[in-house]
């Protein structure tokens, strides 16, 4: 029961809810995909609902939604301009996605499903592969230029071009790493000050647990807003570095 | 070598010094520029968190480091 109650790492379980084996692979229905699916039926409901009865002078529930539109679309038209009005809904999808699934997982008992690298790595993957593509496809070799900077000297510029590649090579892993490093670090550090309270129950009886748990409490107060904080600020790195690649896609060698 | 690694991984976590450092400057600098001139500091908040990006980057590249040592160690 304690085991449970103080393991940091025990939230982290990823359990079949039911068993499905197609072909000799398990494609069982999980806790992370069905918190995953909980996640996309969220935001879709949201904006079904908001804009159901759209009006030019919105409502408080179509500001809501207005708002949350505008906000990613700002980030696009600050880092790309006019030529990141195509990539919108991606950006948009990617925000909503991961802001919903970190703060899916703040609720107790819930399943944090971007804790998982199978999850962010796929994400910064997509990414990755995406401004490969769309970089081929809108300047064809001319995308290498990515990998060489303009206005440097020709006698450091092999140097350069060098750390630019791994650079480049480096962005899904630091990508999808640092999502899933954060959201790791910070439910353990969570669950670490949380299991502070039982641990002092057992020590010290229950009246002086109580007591002492008056101590802790600031503290895990102040740790669950500190994981908002992230929570909301991971998001929205993935969703600015998502658009800081796809300007090297759009204007390689323009850094 | 079990006790190696274990050792290993908390070296690699030194990293995470250099990411504090980094992010420290850069959020630190912000702030001092943001104070001189204010109405210049929203334009910059996307540079602000791109650049924090970046740098904690290599921080985590030592947590992964730390994680492979623990979770698949070499050898």
């Amino acid at each position: 029961m304690l085991q449970v109650a103080t393991d940091p790492m025990h939230q982290f379980q990823v359990t079949r809810l039911f068993d499905l084996h197609i072909g000799g692979v398990d494609i069982s229905f999980t806790n992370s995909a069905l918190f995953m699916v909980i996640g996309v039926l969220l935001i879709i409901g949201f904006f079904a609902w908001a804009l159901s009865r759209p009006q030019t002078v919105p409502s408080r529930k179509q500001s809501l939604a207005e708002i949350w539109y505008g906000f990613v679309a700002g980030i696009v038209k600050d880092v790309n301009h006019e030529d990141g009005k195509p990539f919108v809904p991606l950006v948009f999808t990617i925000f909503s996605f991961i802001f919903v699934a970190n703060m899916l997982g703040m609720l107790p008992n819930a399943f944090t499903s971007t804790s998982h690298i199978v999850v962010t790595g796929t994400m910064a993957i997509f990414t990755f592969l995406l401004v490969v593509v769309i970089g081929v496809w809108k300047n064809g070799f001319k995308f290498l230029k990515v990998f060489v900077p303009s206005g440097v000297p020709w006698y450091i510029l092999w140097f350069v071009v060098i750390i630019e590649i791994f650079s480049f090579l480096s962005r899904p892993l630091s990508l999808g790493m640092r999502l899933f490093a954060n959201m790791l670090g910070g439910h353990v550090a969570l669950k670490v000050f949380a299991g502070f309270v039982p641990q002092l129950i057992l020590g010290l009886g229950f009246i002086g647990g109580a007591m002492a748990t008056v101590l802790v409490m600031p503290l895990v107060i102040g740790v669950t807003a500190l994981e908002l904080l992230v929570a909301f600020l991971q998001a929205y790195v993935f969703a600015i570095l998502t658009c800081v690649y796809l300007n090297d896609a759009l204007h390689p060698g323009g850094h | 070598m079990e006790g190696l690694n274990l050792i290993a991984a908390g070296l690699a976590c030194v990293a995470m010094a250099g990411a504090g450092i980094g992010v420290g400057t850069i959020f630190g600098n912000y702030l001092q520029a943001a104070i001189r001139n204010p109405s210049a500091a929203q334009a910059q908040f996307g540079n602000l968190i791109f650049g924090f990006a970046v740098t904690e980057a290599l921080g985590i590249f030592g947590f992964a480091i730390a994680l492979i040592l623990i979770y698949a160690p070499p050898g």
